[in-house]
């Protein structure tokens, strides 16, 4: 394929990103873009970021064949890129550190964040206090209800969280208010953004710092199997740990890669958070993208049962990787989702987060159709010990 | 000349107040007979609010403005609606739309500046569209004899000043805090200081607003400014109104503010 050189200066991936943002954070992110391309040429930087993911995190996080699941199923053999072991339970620590380190660098005392399962919360919260920062992380009221122990987590840490009541009261609300203070702090303060969404250069720095997991799978897979998998899987919300795996493959040949939307009660009912299945093209967070919304551009409200996929819009990147046709996207149900939930635990002993629960459904569909002699490589983005109150909640146990 | 080149020339000196308010909000049929009200209080020009689902640069009360207005499904195209009714009565008070990009994109811009300029909309200012971005929309709203009114911040460095002043038509917004509507940390002298060297660069008529919450911060801006602009306390006001008393109330805050830049 062409040589992939995305974004261009202006933050583009063909016609999605940019940057759409109030006059105000303008100078920041000018700031932000030419202090990444500092680092990104600073060959310490990458040393210290390395050296952290290494001894802090645990990485390089395993590969691992679920081998019985697999058998179960009758068909292809499905692998399974253990981001779950990651020190704080997902792929988010890998983003955060890099972008702690980044605000150091520009030296900045006080990060913010915005989360929704409270993965991306508890990550910051964590670099925070490991670099001695002051953090505030903004939760959408309903998710500080349904992830309580990540809001604990969180507070354990030392970080402040702040519930937020306006609009639908989930991730959206809780990146409008991230937003809005850091239009008010701008100064001081470094925005920790949790996925690979928001204004150029977000995508990109978010994309570089979790592409560590692809690029690890590109070589453990050989490996463990002497070639690459046929396809490649992960859960689609705003996007980071799919182009974290994605970004890497994308100039391999022959490998299928696959995004999983959050499909709610079905993409058919319109209650899902499924934009690349099922919305348009506009403007939201200071990005263009695919977007959830109405006849009259008002974002509507999302419907998951995984907090940190219940997200209207999508990273720039996956826009284009669909608009080209290089990765497809395709949503499961929050019924699918659940009984993969329920079939990791029971057949390979790993709990898996919700939202990587979509990913492992599309992979338990598609298995049985396809050769015992391919592989299916899916990344398990975070583990679901923080799920288990909305799971128990769904199978009416009160813990 | 556009209504707003006229309404500034003929203040010839004397300083606008340009009041803002929520379309639809708190009902859609009370939004013509308030912006009348604003004009009786002595409103140079109205900036009206197009509601959006996630006002990423506003505060708290234009936040709940938003949602009063979008529970009664107002649209982009009944704001166009409410301007034209409007324009019934008033040929001469400038309307400029503030708002967030994404209903003005789903509209099209092409239509939206034909259907804007023929419902008597004078100047269109989308808060998360600066210059750099706004390429197609601000040839199509000038293509429409609309103004592109951008906002200058604080952040603002000389590089884009200048970049701002080259597209900015009818008049310059300038954010008079870092932080959003109707926040509290305004610093008087910052912004005079400000405003004062921003004319090195800007020729057109400099507004300012953000925070402005008194007729004493509005005096004392004046003196820095062409015009002044006030937002949240003005939609506070209809807050804390009845339906019936919304207009009274908001004519009489008008009025002093007005008085006290004169």
């Amino acid at each position: 394929m062409d040589r992939y050189d995305l974004p261009d200066a202006r933050g583009y991936f063909g016609e999605h990103g940019g940057v759409f943002v109030a006059e105000t954070l303008m100078a920041a992110l000018d700031e932000l873009k030419a202090e990444y391309g500092k680092a990104k040429a600073d060959p310490l930087f990458w040393q210290e970021f390395h050296y952290e993911l290494k001894h802090y995190v645990g990485r390089p996080s395993p590969v691992y064949h679920a081998r019985r699941w697999s058998e179960m199923l009758g068909g292809a053999q499905i692998w399974l890129k253990r981001e779950d072991l990651n020190h704080t339970g997902a792929h988010k620590i890998n983003n955060a550190i890099g972008q702690a380190l980044l605000a150091r660098r520009m030296g900045k005392k006080r990060v913010i964040a915005e989360t929704g399962a409270g993965q991306h919360g508890v990550a910051t919260a964590t670099v925070a206090a490991r670099y001695g920062m002051e953090c505030v992380v903004y939760m959408g009221a309903e998710d500080v209800k349904r992830q309580s122990p990540n809001v604990y987590r969180m507070k354990l840490l030392g970080a402040k969280v702040v519930p937020v009541e306006s609009g639908s009261k989930t991730l959206k609300d809780a990146l409008n208010e991230a937003m809005r203070d850091w239009v008010t702090n701008v100064d001081s303060t470094f925005y920790i953004l949790g996925t690979a969404a928001g204004p150029h250069p977000y995508p990109m720095l978010v994309r570089d710092f979790v592409s560590v997991i692809g690029e690890e799978a590109k070589v453990q897979m050989p490996e463990a199997i002497g070639r690459q998998p046929d396809v490649v899987v992960a859960c689609v919300g705003g996007g980071s740990n799919a182009i974290g795996m994605f970004y890497p493959y994308i100039p391999v040949e022959g490998v299928r890669l696959v995004g999983v939307e959050a499909g709610g009660d079905g993409v058919d009912t319109g209650r899902h958070a499924a934009p690349l299945s099922a919305g348009s093209v506009g403007v939201l967070h200071g990005f263009r993208s695919y977007l959830m919304q109405d006849e009259n551009g008002q974002v509507i409200e999302t419907h998951s049962v995984s907090a940190g996929l219940d997200y209207p819009g999508v990273g720039p990147e996956h826009s284009h990787l669909k608009d080209s046709g290089r990765a497809e996207y395709t949503a499961v149900t929050d019924t699918e989702a659940l009984a993969a939930f329920h079939d990791c635990c029971h057949h390979e002993g790993i709990i898996p987060a919700l939202e990587s629960s979509h990913a492992l459904a599309w992979a338990a569909k598609v298995a049985p159709t396809m050769g015992k002699d391919q592989v299916i490589l899916v990344n398990l983005s975070g583990r679901g010990d923080k799920d288990i109150n909305t799971v128990a909640g769904l199978t009416g146990i009160t813990l | 000349m556009s209504r707003i080149s006229a309404c500034f020339e003929q203040l010839s000196g004397a300083k606008a107040l340009i009041p803002f308010i929520t379309a639809g909000d708190p009902h859609p049929s009370r939004t013509v007979a308030l912006m009348h009200a604003l004009v009786d209080g002595g409103a140079d020009i109205i900036e009206l609010g197009v509601p959006f689902s996630d006002p990423m640069a506003d505060g708290p009360v234009i936040q709940r403005a938003s949602e009063r207005a979008l529970a009664h499904g107002v649209s982009l195209a009944d704001v166009l609606a409410m301007v034209a009714e409007f324009r019934k009565d008033n040929g001469t008070t400038p309307v400029v739309l503030m708002g967030y990009l994404n209903p003005v994109m789903r509209y099209g811009f092409a239509r939206f500046a034909a259907d804007a300029a023929r419902a008597g909309v004078d100047g269109v200012l989308t808060v998360d569209c600066p210059p750099h971005a706004a390429g197609e929309l601000a040839a199509a709203l000038k293509g429409e004899g609309l103004d592109p009114v951008f906002l200058i911040a604080p952040t603002t460095t000389e590089d884009r000043v200048a970049e701002i002043a080259r597209h900015a038509t009818g008049y310059v917004y300038y954010v008079s805090l870092n932080g959003v509507t109707g926040a509290g940390n305004l610093d008087i002298d910052a912004v005079a200081g400000k405003i004062a060297a921003l004319r090195q660069h800007i020729t057109l008529p400099i507004g300012v607003g953000f925070g402005i919450r008194d007729a004493e911060t509005a005096r004392a801006l004046s003196t820095a400014a062409d015009a002044i602009i006030v937002g949240s306390r003005l939609v506070q006001e209809i807050e804390a109104a009845t339906q019936e008393t919304a207009a009274e109330q908001l004519k009489i805050l008008v009025a002093s503010l007005k008085a006290a830049i004169r």
